[in-house]
């Protein structure tokens, strides 16, 4: 059937902020949904609440609004705009629930708004437990035996019926929020606890272990003509047990024999039919080890993260081809994008493997429990193509930028005894330890008893280390060398191997003629010509990427999302591809990170999957000799390359290496201030530890130390006392060895952020930022407001004459970001980032103001003149801008929730209105938290902060709630007149704090740090229980203090009429 | 132990042999299938070939008991990027190496495999030899130019004498031209009385065996070198008994009607074809294994209609005769290896069948 020429506007739905769970993948997604409907003439309305987005770009929708993804907000939209359709499977989970939750309102029937794709009716039968079960009973497919549960008890008989251990999955939750297996009564309480919890329809699902069993999944296919096609098979290499986003996976399945292929595709394809899906679809099945026997784990209606790997992992767009079907195409009237030729209702063949290894937050999470289960905990991924499993994988681990270069970690477990508990029970380097337990005399078979992992995987990985054996061996020999590069090791390792540096190695074996070539990938193993820019390397005789006459310019971009370098610098990477064409040179891009959109391969003029190392990016170079590197788009990842490529003879664009240095190292920034005469907080840099004790004796606590070099704030902490900094000196410097640490005296005042772009003569400031939370929490946790409230004139001028000298002094070319803080009415810089920043996409949303292309022109050597800027501030906008952090605390245990200077959050969301209060109530909103406008709020804060805190109380009470608190702040109150409930501290026999909270009788909980990040703690208990239990637990004055500011402007007051003033008319 | 493949053109590829080390050559051909490579290996059709397999990775599962579609593989030689020396596989009886050495086929590995493929993509299917690592390549570059295109392969894998596998339903008999075991496992699952005869059987020797339809298999080859076929099948046509072609028994049911064949430039070889039922509009993703195809316009003024295309081509997949109970498909239901989409067509034969003796019995009460 052609699209349908009944519908013309479309409401697209977007997934909202980014959290563990639901990445960047949806804005890959979105992206292509809306370029796909527009290119069908289309009009597109697109609603999401991420400003970090590509999607949210005016140019991907007629009309886009950055609005709180909730029923209200939505249906105001729809009512405003009367769409025709609505296609909400491609905003991920939360675009699912937001479409069921519109359609139950009613609001889609009142005003005649169709959905697009998948019927409602097909989703809640995928999604409900219950009616799936039913489903698959009916169709004789398997599914483990499992019973749905909403209470404890029924919990209880279940295990007493099948045993122990069992899998517990709440009902319409993302990335297994809630989840886990349970092998024995204590665990069960526990977990199924926090899913009923977690459930939205407090139900959970408990089901038989098959943990073992091979994971398999499809990513299928269907239009409204019934055509069923497979787009990918992967083979997660961790058995069932380990959630699918957690699981290393390879594409396509590698164990499996063909029979073993058909029969999981068969049963896909009849679920998907069954279904009536039109659109994409993810099943995710079980298959024995040992027989044909399998079960289906899960069907997921939608596009998910799975579909955005296959996508890249194959070359078919499964969103784009899924919003054409949506609109009314069946698949064999969509052409084959990347061939041209061929149509889309084809099954991609492979001629590469692919491995995807998720990218965790432990390096930032110390504390974590990294035990891997059913719930998920990685933040992103990164994706790698090789000829060869082995090649592939090392690709893939030195893609992760975790300073493993080889399946080796950096300390590894050197025994038996350590190494056997770590391979039973999987956590994030599970990978690392298979190996090390190879090397250290472990047979596979002994390691296949332990982890289940197929033997075909574990004697790939015994190879390598055979391979590595023999490179030790036999140390210069280039027959070796070729072999150990075509099984994907890298110079890093190699050189460490041959005690040799790795631009020796490097040297050597081009001088050899040891180097890689360029293959396509083209959904069809060659068998049809293709002209798709998208490549990866290997080591074999043909070369396919051909070099154009254009010359062309290579952006690095940012490698897997990891908390601190999100998806802002995914767009940013992104606009900068776009400027560059519109510059007219090739713009090429190297990245690994198959969720975005700069990896979608028709971004750029080229695209190279590749890991973001030294070697791999001079490899392209080699191939492309481009006029030069962007850096300044790829946050951290791409800095952290410059200084390397820049000593192979790499061109730079924009800010020079030197300028770079000058703003990061701490010495030479500090000159450059004092030369400026911009102050700064007292400082200076600590190579021992007992450097660091006369520092801070002389500067004075509180100080705030820090690594140097370092991302979202990583390892930064607040220290009061020397005990403290002894404490923190003993981990930091164990965390980065390399560089020093650095002490610098805590200024306690507000903190401002600021954006600009210089070309050397002009800098031009879009826009100023001021952060609701005083300086101490990171700028990437902190609510950024613009324009700013509460700074006066004079303060302004300071921060845009200060910004502008210090662009100039620096010599940046290109972007800058500038953190500031207020204190006692001076203005003082905290630090200058020579780079894009996560607010570059927000700022440039809200002002308008294309900041990465006109900073990309700039580095391309247009000045800002000739774009229409000169120096100075951009007026402000009339209305009001908020910027809010979401954190996906839910989902990792034990990771303590109060803000600090080390970032926490994975995303964020934008409000927008034309007050602070209505934005501030929008934003928080769209980050997930219930604002009502009574209840009660329960205090636990730190003596010094109590007089603070009193005001905070007072003005809650006057609103209306009720306070609640442990009995010395209670006491304290009532000594100021306000009631107050009493609550038993923890530990406490009678009903304490944690009760409060389990019960949800606070909707509020203000808990400010006594100190210490031991968990045993009782404030990490009172943080940790409020977010398993989903109770807004605010660890900032600030915060709390906004929200008062918010819940005041929403209630109406109530107060008694005056007396009349006799008493004075007797006087 | 070095191995090269030579092509007509003098293009060398040098990689590791393993397998046989029998010096053998052929057409050298590609596979786009993912798994499947021991049903690929086994399957008749590719009789004199070299087979090179796109997916880099071949023999992870191994080599088992039940996945082989003839029992003596009759392809020349088969040519992976990497051969997997540990499989992992509960069914897994041994190695791709250890079977190739076992039928006495050659392989080789640790070549570019891509390579091949866009060579044999951009200048069609090329004649080439596996020779050992120091064979005189300017020698065997001319002995490929000079030997002309086998002929004989259908002879060649045929069944020399019919054989019977028994059974209570349907009487079918399959001409072999090289039929995949999977042919005959569909026609067994559904209990047919499986006769399968050689490649030159007569229609009268066939009529003699009294069957409820005839099932005319794949088979390797151009199908202008099977003539023998032709006037069987107009014969049994004429005798109103169904007839089910499929692959070259596609191209000879379509020969027979006076329909043309030629060959493709590269052929269609993989898991992952899509054809398009024209009356229905209905997609089925195929399995396919053919270098030659019915043209289409050929069918003009025959009494055949074309019923299926290639999604990606256009070509012929499949043909119905406008009177007959006959039909045929280029691809193949039976798949092994492949998706089993197509499989409802064997039921569409049955059923045919089934309507076919309906009629006859009533002809006979009629009479």
């Amino acid at each position: 059937m052609p699209k349908r020429l009944d519908i013309k506007k479309i409401l697209v739905i977007g997934s909202g902020p980014i959290v563990i769970g639901q990445a960047a993948e949806f804005d890959y997604a979105g992206t292509q949904a809306c370029q796909a409907l527009k290119e069908e003439g289309y009009e597109v309305i697109l609603v999401n609440s991420n400003p970090a987005t590509i999607m949210t770009d005016t140019t991907m929708a007629d009309k886009v609004f950055i609005e709180p993804l909730t029923v209200p907000f939505v249906s105001r939209i729809i009512r405003q705009e009367r769409p025709d359709g609505l296609l909400a499977t491609l905003g991920g989970q939360t675009g699912l629930n937001l479409a069921v939750e519109l359609s139950e309102s009613g609001i889609l029937e009142e005003c005649g708004v169709e959905l697009l794709g998948t019927t409602l009716a097909s989703i809640q039968q995928a999604e409900d437990r219950e009616l799936f079960r039913g489903l698959m009973n009916e169709l004789n497919e398997p599914v483990p035996e499992s019973e749905i549960i909403r209470s404890l008890e029924e919990a209880k008989a279940f295990t007493a019926e099948i045993g122990y251990p069992v899998i517990i999955r709440p009902a319409f939750t993302l990335g297994g929020t809630g989840g886990g297996i349970a092998s024995n009564e204590e665990e069960l309480d526990e977990i199924v606890a926090s899913g009923l919890h977690a459930s939205p329809v407090h139900q959970v699902l408990l089901e038989k272990s098959i943990a073992g069993f091979k994971e398999i999944e499809y990513e299928v296919m269907r239009d409204s003509n019934d055509t069923s096609i497979v787009v990918c098979n992967m083979e997660n290499i961790d058995p069932v047990g380990i959630h699918t986003g957690d699981s290393i996976v390879v594409a396509p399945s590698q164990t499996l024999s063909d029979r073993d292929y058909q029969l999981l595709r068969n049963a896909s394809l009849k679920i998907i039919r069954a279904l009536k899906i039109e659109g994409g679809c993810n099943v995710q099945l079980a298959l024995d080890p040992d027989s044909s026997d399998y079960y289906i784990i899960e069907v997921n209606p939608r596009v998910s993260r799975s579909s955005a790997l296959a996508s890249k992992a194959t070359g078919y767009p499964i969103a784009k081809i899924a919003a054409k079907i949506a609109v009314g195409y069946t698949l064999d009237e969509i052409k084959n994008p990347v061939t041209g030729s061929t149509y889309a209702s084809f099954e991609p063949a492979l001629d590469y493997i692919v491995t995807k290894i998720p990218r965790w937050p432990f390096d930032k999470f110390e504390g974590a429990n990294r035990k891997l289960g059913t719930q998920m905990k990685a933040t992103g991924e990164v994706m790698a193509i090789g000829r060869n499993l082995e090649e592939s994988l090392l690709k893939a681990v030195r893609s992760l930028e975790t300073k493993c270069y080889h399946l080796e970690l950096e300390q590894p477990k050197q025994s038996r005894e350590e190494l056997i508990p770590a391979l039973t029970d999987a956590d994030d380097e599970r990978i690392y330890h298979v190996a090390q337990a190879i090397r250290i005399g472990m047979t596979v078979q002994e390691i296949w008893e332990l982890t289940k992992i197929d033997l075909f995987f574990l004697e790939k990985i015994k190879g390598i280390i055979d391979l590595e054996q023999n490179m030790r061996n036999n140390v210069g020999d280039l027959e070796l060398l070729k072999a150990a590069k075509e099984k994907g090791f890298s110079d890093v390792w190699l050189a460490k191997a041959w005690n040799m540096t790795e631009k020796e190695i490097y040297t050597l074996r081009t001088n050899e003629g040891i180097r890689p070539v360029y293959k396509m990938v083209d959904t069809c193993a060659a068998e049809f010509e293709s002209e798709t820019p998208y490549y990866y390397g290997t080591y074999a005789d043909e070369n396919e990427s051909n070099l154009t006459e254009r010359e062309s310019v290579l952006v690095l971009g940012s490698g897997p999302i990891r908390i601190g370098q999100g998806i802002e610098f995914d767009y940013a990477t992104v606009h900068t591809v776009w400027a560059i064409k519109e510059a007219g040179y090739e713009a090429i891009i190297i990245n690994n990170n198959p969720e975005t959109v700069s990896t979608d391969f028709s971004t750029s003029d080229k695209l190279y999957f590749e890991p973001l190392t030294v070697e791999d990016v001079m490899h392209v170079i080699d191939q492309e000799k481009p006029k030069g590197v962007i850096v300044q788009f790829g946050g951290q990842t791409a800095i952290n390359l410059a200084e390397a490529l820049h000593d192979r003879g790499v061109a730079i664009l924009g800010t020079s290496l030197d300028s770079m240095d000058r703003a990061e190292d701490r010495d030479r920034f500090e000159q450059a201030m004092q030369s400026l005469n911009i102050p700064q907080p007292e400082g200076a840099t600590a190579f021992s530890v007992k450097e660091a004790q006369v520092i801070a004796e002389r500067i004075g606590y509180p100080v705030l130390v820090r690594p140097s070099y370092v991302l979202g704030g990583r390892a930064m902490e607040i220290v009061y006392k020397e005990k403290e900094l002894l404490q923190y000196m003993e981990n930091a410097v164990r965390v980065n060895p390399e560089h020093p640490v650095l002490i610098d005296r805590y200024l306690e005042g507000k903190e401002v952020e600021v954006d600009a772009i210089s070309d050397g003569k002009d800098v031009f400031i879009p826009g100023i930022m001021e952060h609701i939370e005083r300086a101490g929490v990171h700028s990437g946790d902190s609510i950024a407001v613009y324009p700013p409230q509460r700074l006066t004139p004079e303060q302004k001028e300071k921060i845009i004459d200060r910004t502008i000298s210090m662009a100039k002094g620096l010599g940046i070319i290109g972007l800058l970001n500038i953190q500031f803080v207020l204190h006692k009415d001076e203005v003082y810089v905290l630090e200058v980032n020579p780079r894009s920043s996560r607010t570059v996409p927000f700022l440039s949303k809200i002002t308008g103001i294309p900041m990465a292309n006109l900073a990309t022109k700039v580095i391309l050597g247009t000045p800002l003149s000739d774009m229409g800027y000169s120096t100075g501030y951009a007026p402000e906008k009339e209305e009001v801008f908020v910027k809010v952090p979401v954190f996906s605390f839910a989902k990792l245990r034990r990771v303590d929730t109060y803000l600090s200077p080390e970032m926490k959050s994975t995303g964020e969301v934008m409000g927008r209105d034309t007050t602070l209060q209505k934005a501030l109530y929008k934003g928080l909103v769209a980050s997930g938290m219930k604002i009502p406008t009574y209840g009660t709020v329960l205090f636990t804060v730190a003596d010094k902060d109590k007089p603070e805190a009193l005001r905070l109380m007072k003005r809650f009470y006057e609103i209306g709630y009720t306070i609640m608190a442990t009995e010395g702040t209670a006491n304290y109150l009532k000594e100021q007149q306000i009631p107050v409930t009493v609550v038993h501290k923890i530990g406490s026999k009678e009903r304490n704090l944690l009760d409060v909270i389990r019960q949800g009788e606070a909707q509020f909980v203000v808990n400010t740090l006594t100190k210490g990040k031991v968990p045993a703690r009782d404030g990490f208990r009172i943080r940790r229980e409020s977010s398993e239990n989903g109770v807004v637990c605010l660890t900032s004055l600030d915060t709390a203090e906004a929200l008062l500011g918010v819940l005041e402007s929403l209630t109406f007051t109530a107060r008694q009429m005056p007396a009349f003033e006799k008493d004075r008319a007797l006087v | 132990m070095k191995r090269n493949l030579v092509l007509e053109d003098g293009t060398v590829f040098s990689g590791t042999g393993f397998g046989s080390e029998e010096e053998k050559g052929g057409e050298v051909v590609f596979n786009t299938g993912m798994t499947g490579y021991q049903e690929i290996l086994s399957d008749p059709s590719y009789c004199g070939q070299i087979v090179t397999l796109t997916y880099p990775l071949i023999g992870n599962y191994g080599v088992n008991r039940q996945d082989f579609e003839s029992i003596s593989p009759a392809v020349h030689g088969l040519i992976v990027n990497e051969a997997c020396s540990l499989p992992s596989h509960y069914q897994s009886l041994g190695t791709m190496d250890e079977l190739l050495k076992a039928k006495n086929i050659p392989g080789l590995q640790g070549i570019d495999t891509r390579k091949l493929t866009r060579l044999i993509r951009k200048h069609g299917t090329l004649k080439g030899k596996l020779v050992a690592g120091d064979a005189d390549i300017n020698a065997v570059v001319e002995e490929l130019k000079s030997s002309p295109l086998r002929t004989d392969q259908v002879k060649t894998v045929s069944t020399k004498t019919p054989y019977h596998l028994p059974n209570t339903g349907k009487r079918v008999v399959v001409l072999d031209y090289g039929a995949k075991s999977g042919i005959l496992r569909e026609l067994s699952r559904r209990n047919c009385d499986v006769v399968v005869v050689p490649h030159n059987t007569t229609a009268s020797e066939i009529l003699l065996l009294n069957p409820d339809g005839i099932l005319l298999s794949n088979g390797p080859g151009d199908p202008k070198d099977v003539p023998e076929a032709l006037p069987m099948i107009k014969t049994i046509l004429e005798e109103n008994i169904p007839l089910f072609g499929i692959c070259l028994g596609h191209q000879l049911f379509a020969l027979a009607h006076g329909a043309n064949t030629e060959k493709l430039k590269f052929g269609h070889r993989g898991s992952n074809h899509p054809v398009k039922d024209l009356a229905t509009g209905k997609i089925t993703m195929t399995a396919q294994n053919h270098g030659y195809t019915v043209r289409t316009e050929s069918l003009a003024g025959t009494e055949l209609e074309l019923t299926h295309v290639a999604v990606n081509d256009g070509t012929a997949e499949g043909l119905g005769h406008k009177t007959k109970p006959a039909f045929s498909v280029q691809y193949h239901p039976e798949a092994s290896p492949g998706p089993m989409d197509a499989n409802p067509l064997f039921e569409k034969f049955m059923n045919m069948m089934e309507t076919a003796k309906e009629k006859g019995n009533q002809l006979c009460l009629n009479a």
